[in-house]
């Protein structure tokens, strides 16, 4: 399938030209054309944020919701119709700040859809603030002093939620992006892709160059099923591993609802069961 | 306070000749289990109230002939210990009230069905032993209950609020519930969850209260029907979701089960305190519904259409109750499933669709993701016709003339009140939701031809008439379980119409039907 299927023709992108978000944006493309995805059964959430305009970029039933709630959003789509193939896809801040703890309870919950994380450790839309993932130090108008908070570290916390697929790619490498991304949609359960991007406009700091020479890939000899080496290796921070960190499958919360058991159709199809509610109403007489 | 099996608690029963739905203050017949429970509800003690117990828990100031001395613990400890006290009194009651006997076993057996043999046998002995104690009562004329029967209402359905609002969630085709554990609204989804797996419903308890309404508006964006079920406390955390439901033209069911604030306030007890709350939610300009039932079959039919009208209109739609509400249990003749019509109002699409197409109704076909070649985009940003963000004004004017434009297509499909008593009344007494019972029960002692009660199960928006029945009165009066008279202010603000007098109740407690009655005659006159 060619990434035209995609296109949206002539818009209007709000990015700053050199935003690590478009070459996010065409590795997603690529993956979602390769993995023969038709729009029309992709639905893509979003929260607010720059990279939360991502899926105004190309085509796709669309979500875009409220700063921070997208992942509630996206559980339930996949819980009502899990013949869709639902990708959230949204920024450090909305994410990790405002949505955090959405972010932890849909990792234990484990829905089948696919988390992509522009993470580029600033504010954008907002213009430079400091975000959970900005590093000790980053100096903003607000932190005029540099951050005092130790960073968020995603990949950390979702293994230690034992998060179902956990991955950390570099938007200055399209093709590896576009390899893990695809990974990610076709395993079965969550998976989180935190993608570091530089903002080439409030970013002094985790420049282009920062992050090629402060990252490095995962061996081929790497074991994601081993947890407690995942977690090391989420835990260095002298350079940061990219790569598949951590797979964990398991059951996802939409194989665990009752609704499927014996049928599979999407919720929209179906109708209540009238007659067994009367007889539900009829047990209330007498005793 | 919240109470699981320390304290006080008291339950209240209400037989009668003729039926009766509202509570009163007086006790007839009073069973205290415990010291404490004479205090508990010594302000509504009277000396014609009898009570039946141990005469050792009384205390001081209850004695003589009205305080007669029924040993339940110590029948109880013969039995097999104090916990057989309860079955012992409802068997003394029953015995009183002559309830038939084998009536009372068939239901203990149904009641402790699950439990082992010896439970059952044991609880069936302990109602031998309650009704012994009525027998000798009645035998010695020391206890008189007359009452007129009625068999008829043995066929009837013994059902509480929170059952027949989630009948009619089901009934309205409730498919999805997510919600976050508060009092009183909790036990809806625990009982949606009981029959979840029978009724193909997703009940999810989510991490909070936002999480459950963008789930819940998620999965009506996939076609499913979802509801958000909370008090107001929770629906503070809500509203943010509501508004976006607003901007997003998603259909929403939402739940209050109201309880008196502000923040925790009295988790336990009831209010009407979030009228306002519900109108005013979310920011920027939306229209919504906002329906109040105050019977039990209005809670079961107004449940029901809600799913309904939120799909129709596309619009968040409210079911507002309370703890009195949903906690009540009330005997019906009957809930008629098919009574309303299940519609579903999404479309197929076609390649080109538009979510947010512009039409003469202002409503645009409403289309789900998978189900037809289009696909759906929303936006809670301003949007184009198509769902994507735009920052064209003159576009934003036309979204908000259309989304307000179904504010019109409402206001021609709401519910109208209904009128108990004499069309040609001098007074109106108003109410809405819960109060319903009291204020009809209160009016019926009265006994007046000139005064009627407009009981409104829709409060918002407000019937078109309203403004016609108030003028036809020449003294109108507003009951509320609230201390700002919050539905007055609804109608002021709608109508311009300021109510004459208003009865307001705001103790955690709601109206009794006594209290109602000399609250209306001081009024009245």
């Amino acid at each position: 399938m060619d990434t035209k299927w995609f296109d949206m023709g002539e818009i209007d992108i709000a990015w700053c030209p050199g935003c690590g978000n478009f070459a996010i944006l065409n590795a997603l493309k690529e993956a979602l054309s390769e993995l023969e995805i038709k729009p029309e059964r992709l639905v893509v959430v979003s929260g607010i944020g720059q990279a939360a305009k991502a899926p105004h970029y190309y085509k796709c039933n669309l979500f875009n919701g409220l700063h921070g709630r997208s992942l509630p959003v996206a559980t339930a789509i996949k819980a009502a119709n899990p013949e869709l193939i639902v990708i959230d896809e949204s920024g450090d801040g909305c994410m990790y700040g405002e949505g955090g703890n959405h972010f932890i309870h849909a990792i234990r919950r484990n829905p089948n859809i696919t988390n992509i994380v522009h993470n580029n450790m600033v504010y954008g839309l907002t213009k430079g603030q400091a975000s959970p993932t900005s590093l000790q130090g980053f100096k903003t108008l607000v932190q005029r002093e540099g951050v005092f908070q130790e960073a968020f570290n995603p990949i950390a916390l979702a293994i230690s939620l034992g998060a179902s697929f956990v991955a950390r790619a570099f938007a200055g490498d399209i093709s590896q992006t576009k390899d893990i991304i695809k990974k990610a949609i076709s395993h079965k359960g969550y998976s989180l892709v935190d993608v570091l991007q530089p903002c080439v406009t409030y970013n002094k700091l985790n420049t282009y160059q920062w992050f090629k020479g402060k990252t490095y890939y995962l061996e081929a000899s790497y074991d994601p099923y081993d947890r407690m080496e995942a977690f090391r290796r989420a835990s260095e921070a002298e350079k940061l591993p990219l790569g598949i960190f951590y797979l964990n499958p398991k059951p996802t919360f939409e194989e665990k609802l009752s609704v499927y058991q014996e049928r599979k159709d999407p919720l929209y199809t179906r109708s209540p069961d009238l007659k067994k509610l009367s007889e539900w109403i009829d047990s209330k007489r007498g005793i | 306070m919240s109470r699981i099996r320390g304290g006080s608690n008291s339950t209240l029963v209400l037989v009668s000749s003729s039926r009766v739905s509202a509570p009163v203050d007086r006790i007839d017949l009073l069973i205290p289990f415990s010291p404490g429970a004479v205090g508990h509800v010594q302000k509504r003690i009277s000396p014609k109230t009898i009570l039946l117990g141990e005469k050792k828990i009384y205390g001081k100031e209850y004695q003589g002939e009205r305080a007669i001395d029924v040993p339940l613990s110590q029948i109880a400890s013969e039995i097999g210990g104090p916990i057989y006290s309860n079955t012992v009194a409802v068997a003394l009651l029953a015995g009183l009230l002559k309830v038939e006997r084998e009536f009372l076993n068939q239901y203990l057996r149904h009641h402790f069905a699950g439990k082992d043999e010896n439970t059952i046998q044991k609880n069936i002995e302990a109602a031998r032993r309650g009704y012994e104690v009525s027998d000798e009562l009645l035998r010695n004329g020391i206890l008189q209950i007359d009452l007129v029967r009625h068999n008829e209402i043995k066929d009837e359905i013994l059902i509480d609020g929170v059952e027949a609002l989630a009948m009619g969630a089901i009934a309205g085709g409730c498919n999805f519930l997510s919600f976050y554990p508060m009092s009183p609204s909790t036990a809806v989804a625990v009982l949606l969850a009981e029959h979840s797996k029978e009724f193909g419903i997703i009940v999810e308890q989510a991490e909070d209260e936002i999480s459950a309404m963008n789930m819940g508006i998620g999965a009506w964006y996939a076609g499913a029907r979802g509801l958000a079920s909370t008090s107001g406390g929770g629906f503070a955390l809500m509203v943010e979701g509501l508004s976006l439901a607003g901007m997003i033209e998603s259909p929403m069911v939402v739940h209050i089960g109201q309880r008196p604030g502000p923040a925790t306030g009295l988790p336990t007890r009831t209010e009407q305190g979030d009228l306002l709350f519900a109108l005013y939610a979310g920011h920027g300009e939306f229209p919504r519904v906002i329906l109040a039932p105050g019977t039990i079959e209005d809670c079961f039919y107004l449940a029901q259409n809600a799913f309904n009208l939120a799909d129709q209109y596309q619009v968040p739609v409210f079911i507002l109750t309370d703890q009195y509400l949903l906690e009540s249990h009330y005997n019906i003749p009957s809930l008629d499933t098919a009574r309303i019509p299940l519609q579903k109002h999404f479309v197929e699409t076609e390649r080109g669709y538009k979510r947010y197409q512009l039409t003469e109704s202002g409503l645009s076909p409403r289309g789900i993701p998978g189900f037809g070649k289009g696909i759906v985009v929303l936006d809670s940003d301003e949007h184009d016709e198509e769902g994507h963000i735009t920052e064209d004004l003159d576009l934003r004017t036309k979204m908000v003339n259309k989304r307000f434009k179904k504010m019109d297509l409402l206001k021609k499909d709401v519910i109208p009140p209904e009128l108990v008593g004499p069309e040609n009344y001098k007074t109106l007494i108003i109410g809405w939701g819960s109060t319903y019972h009291a204020i009809k029960e209160a009016l019926g002692r009265l006994d007046r031809e000139d005064v009627a009660f407009l009981y409104f199960k829709q409060v918002y928006p407000l019937h078109p008439d309203t403004i016609t029945w108030i003028k036809k009165a020449k003294k109108t009066v507003i009951v509320e379980n609230n201390g700002t008279c919050q539905f007055g202010q609804l109608i002021r603000m709608q109508t311009g119409f300021d109510m004459d007098r208003k009865i307001l109740k705001y103790n955690g407690l709601p109206f009794s039907v006594e209290e109602l009655e000399e609250r209306l005659k001081s009024v009245l006159d």
